[in-house]
């Protein structure tokens, strides 16, 4: 039977606050054990919390970035549950009445905007963490990650594969990087994913059971984990069995996943309003002042990039992923006045180079002004695009502008007509038996000589010009 | 008369005409601890060598013109108030050995008006009770009769304050603990305004019922007490941000112009006889003294009992998880892994009360039972809430008795909880509709024991509850008794 998957995703990502959610404790970490806390981060008897209104800011402006409603009164929940590196007892977070709620975030498949629609976005604080020691066989509580704020964003289960749950993570994680409200970096685990995913046969309505695989912590996993998920759960169907709603972790090594069979999963949470805080209450003035702060987001870029410079939808989205790769794109089109060109060099040679070494943007050793100078030397017909390759691997490798790379390397163009005649007469004369099968009709062989000649001028030559040159030549 | 029986405002005005000392003071009651403890039981922990050299630097610092209303006075801190360096128990074996590095905002304010801490005083376990009967180390004797309880949970802050263990001191009030106590001592307890007193610091029971207050040995040094402790705390973001206004203002001697409201529910079947008198008495007295007496309805008192125990036990079980022995307090030694040690430390380290509402409060929160409990809880609590808003539109103040009896036996109702919380009765209502009480003496019963006079008051008037309050204790004699020890 042909299945189609149905996915939800809720992130947990890091707020980048100076300081914890409800204490004065820096959210600095790789410190020595417990040293970022105080009572109240530790839990000790009679703290109470004081709310960071930096931390409610960033979830207002994440749900404003996503299309979301604010809500004018949200308030606090306490999640109950025993766990050491939770100190007091319960999670604060957020249960009913959440900051955030019905927004969505677009992603392009196929070419084609499609919607995934966000359910909520909630304010909660983060758990310490616990540390394992092999020696004395104890564990040990390390809480300086306790406390820091997260923000939770569910999504509506719109995602239909894991290429589009790709997407979506990697949509949102521009998002939160644009609006700077979290650095969403996956690998230092500050931005975290559970999957919800279920399938049903192709046109059905309703939806299949669900397994939760947890705390995923990088794209390609994801993916992975969704990939496997989706192939077990269609294998069972197939096999007539039945899905069972569980949770589920993902084993990186062997890319699969299993179940935790354990009884974390039986939790009763027991939410109930936190007492110790105050509602939430956020007037229409207050998401006014904050929508202020948000500038131009992927979504709206990528559209002005497809009217301003005529990109392909593809193109636009890729080089508005981040904000520094967009200003990078804009600066090198304005300064050659050659749009599509320049998101030609940026998409290939620069992407390739960059993703070879892991770099980004930011750390490219070809600024905007020398892509924009080299770009300019093809348009004047100063090298070929062909000898651009190497140019601009040449300028990558070493930092030196296109022009400083050409005269060094002697790759300036050919475009003396003499000179490219005469390299034509060598050729011909060398391949007598070529030139009298082409004389006979064999058209095909033009282009052995068009590459026998750029060898011969070491790519040198200017290519319209040997075309030209050739087809006379040749018919002489 | 000893330096020790003598009130706030008394010694304030020796201490300001050099007539003592508060090292005179202090030494005054660190004797009474020392003669009358072994009886009273009612200190925890004392701190003689700290109080003293807080007496001195009070001494000094009053020659070196300082002036505040409880400089060099000693007041005791219950035990569920954090205290830089002393231990702070909450009368449980699991906080047995706790100290904490902080104080808690109360105690703050009082250390910043130079006043002097004789030591931290029994309760209750984690304030729950209603006799200080709970707590781990001993159970507090009413200074009025050693049989008998002195109330709770507050029961340490209570006797200390009437055996002249210390000038005044300060206790908590979840569903009744400041002013059931006052009533069994004979002694005055005022529970504010949810609100008007920082909680940052207090060992929580439930937070949104909890609330600090002074016991004292009258009216006047109630809200002396209150102008030092009231008002907004950042570190606290329940304290109300509203003005506080000068407390002592309201001590006024008559009540020309209030209406009193008397509400027929408190009046009810199974009152002890004696205490139903005396309360009547006592609003006759206001209504002397130029009080208009109306009648008032709060059809809901009867539900309060069983809302408060439902809201009250569901905070609680999640406030007491931290109590884990991860990270702090008791931990049971032998545990096979995490969750023996878990339950082993909570079993060993919690008293049978603590452990049933813990229960309780874990069952009405749990998936399924939410909304039939602690859902229907805070709707009930609501309708708690308006009954007290439409009372107060007729009257200023409602007076009611604070207990339905005076001190009972030790023993009494230790096996019955369920008679237990009705001792509660009468206090309960106005932790759940959020507003300030006071228990004032009101007389005797036969048997020499106190009973208590329960007046309440708007949101944030406890400037009213105060004038009522002064007026009717000038009128009569009852707070200048003290017991014979
Ligand atoms: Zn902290």
């Amino acid at each position: 039977m042909k299945y189609e998957a149905v996915i939800g995703l809720e992130v947990h990502a890091q707020l980048q606050t100076n300081s914890k959610i409800f204490c004065g404790c820096e959210t600095a970490f790789g410190e020595e054990a417990n040293t970022r806390t105080c009572p109240v981060c530790i839990g000790m008897p009679g703290v109470l919390p004081v709310l960071n209104r930096k931390a409610v800011e960033y979830i207002i402006k994440t749900g404003l970035a996503t299309h979301c409603a604010i809500t004018p009164y949200s308030r606090f929940a306490r999640k109950n549950y025993f766990y050491p590196d939770l100190p007091k007892g319960y999670q604060i977070s957020q249960y009913e009445l959440p900051l955030c709620e019905k927004g969505y975030v677009e992603i392009l498949v196929d070419g084609k905007v499609k919607r995934i629609g966000i359910t909520r976005i909630h304010l909660e604080e983060d758990a310490g963490k616990n540390l394992h020691t092999s020696e004395s066989g104890a564990s040990l509580v390390d809480l300086n990650r306790a406390g820091t704020p997260l923000m939770e964003i569910v999504s509506e289960p719109d995602i239909r594969s894991a290429d589009e749950a790709a997407e979506y993570l990697k949509k949102l994680r521009s998002i939160l990087r644009y609006i700077e409200v979290s650095d969403a970096d996956m690998e230092k685990g500050n931005f975290r994913c559970d999957c919800n995913v279920s399938i049903r046969p192709v046109g059905a309505k309703e939806y299949g059971t669900r397994a939760e695989v947890k705390n995923v912590n990088s794209f390609k996993f994801v993916q992975k984990a969704l990939e496997y998920e989706i192939k077990r759960q269609a294998q069972i169907l197939d096999e007539g069995g039945r899905v069972v709603q569980e949770t589920r972790l993902f084993d990186s090594g062997k890319g699969v996943t299993f179940s935790m069979r354990s009884k974390e999963e039986a939790h009763d949470y027991r939410y109930f309003p936190e007492p110790d805080l105050v509602p939430i209450v956020t007037s229409q003035e207050t998401v006014d002042a904050i929508r202020k702060t948000i500038t131009e987001l992927p979504e709206a870029k990528r559209e002005r990039f497809v009217k301003e410079y005529g990109l392909p939808e593809y193109d636009a989205d890729m080089l508005t992923q981040s904000r520094a790769l967009a200003a990078y794109y804009e600066e090198a089109a304005k300064l050659s006045g050659q749009p599509k060109v320049i998101s030609n060099w940026m998409m290939g040679e620069l992407m390739r180079l960059l993703n070879a070494e892991g770099k980004e943007i930011e750390d490219c050793p070809v600024k905007p002004d020398r892509l924009a100078g080299m770009v300019k030397m093809i348009s004047d017909g100063t090298i070929s695009t062909k000898i651009a390759k190497t140019v601009f691997e040449e300028m990558y490798g070493s930092g030196k502008d296109a022009e400083t790379v050409v005269k060094e390397k002697g790759l300036v163009q050919v475009s003396d007509s003499g000179e490219i005649e005469t390299i034509i007469a060598d050729v011909i004369k060398a391949n007598p038996a070529q030139h009298a099968d082409y004389k006979g009709g064999k058209d095909k062989l033009f282009g052995f000589f068009v590459g026998q000649v750029m060898k011969a001028s070491k790519g040198k030559a200017n290519p319209d010009l040997v075309n030209q040159l050739l087809k006379k030549k040749l018919s002489e | 008369m000893e330096l020790h029986d003598r009130t706030i405002h008394e010694l304030r005005d020796m201490l300001e005409k050099g007539e003592t000392t508060s090292r005179a003071v202090t030494e005054s009651v660190l004797n009474r601890i020392k003669t009358v403890d072994d009886k009273v039981k009612a200190f925890i922990t004392v701190t003689a060598d700290a109080a003293l050299a807080q007496a001195d630097r009070a001494d000094k610092d009053r020659k070196a013109g300082k002036a505040s209303p409880v400089l060099g006075i000693p007041v005791a801190i219950k035990d569920n108030m954090c205290t830089t360096g002393t231990r702070t128990t909450c009368a449980s074996k699991i906080l047995g050995n706790f100290v904490p590095p902080y104080d808690a905002t109360v105690v703050a304010r009082l250390n910043g008006a130079g006043s002097v801490m004789p030591g931290k005083v029994n309760m209750d376990e984690f304030a729950m009770g209603s006799s200080t009967e709970n707590s781990a180390f001993f159970p507090t004797k009413n200074p009025w009769d050693l049989e008998r309880i002195p109330g709770g949970s507050s029961g340490g802050s209570a006797a200390a304050v009437a055996a002249g263990e210390c000038i005044a001191a300060l206790g908590s009030d979840t569903g009744g603990s400041i002013r059931q106590p006052a009533a069994c001592c004979g002694v005055v307890g005022l529970k504010p305004t949810y609100g008007r007193v920082s909680r940052y610091g207090l060992v929580a029971f439930a937070s949104s019922l909890d609330q600090i207050g002074p016991l004292t040995k009258d009216v006047t040094d109630t809200a002396i007490v209150m102008n030092i402790i009231s008002g907004h705390d950042p570190k606290d973001s329940t304290s109300a941000d509203v003005p506080v206004p000068d407390f002592t203002r309201s001590l006024i001697k008559d009540v020309k112009g209030m209406t009193v409201g008397i509400p027929k529910e408190y009046f009810i079947e199974g009152m002890d006889p004696e205490v139903d008198k005396a309360v009547r008495e006592a609003v006759k007295a206001l209504e002397r003294l130029g009080a208009k007496v109306v009648d008032v309805s709060l059809p809901h008192t009867g539900y309060a009992v069983a809302t408060y125990y439902i809201l009250a036990t569901s905070e609680a079980s999640s406030n007491l998880a931290r109590y884990d022995g991860v990270k702090y307090g008791f931990r049971a030694q032998g545990a096979k892994d995490l969750l023996d040690m878990y339950m082993k430390s909570r079993s060993q380290g919690f008293g049978p009360e603590v452990k049933r509402r813990i229960m309780l409060g874990t069952y009405a929160l749990s998936a399924g039972y939410y909304d039939a409990y602690y859902k229907k809880g805070q709707q009930v609590r609501t309708l708690i809430k308006q009954d007290f808003d439409e009372a107060f539109k007729k009257a200023d103040v409602i007076a009611t008795p604070t207990a339905p009896t005076a001190a009972f036996k030790i023993g009494e109702k230790s096996s019955d909880p369920l008679q237990m919380y009705l001792s509660d009765i009468f206090t309960i209502s106005v932790n759940l509709a959020g507003i300030p009480g006071i228990s004032l003496p009101c007389g005797f019963t036969t048997g020499n024991l106190p009973i208590g006079l329960q007046l309440l008051g708007r949101h944030f008037d406890e400037g009213s509850v105060l004038r009522a309050a002064f007026a009717y204790e000038q009128a009569t004699e009852w707070h200048t008794k003290r017991p014979k020890l």
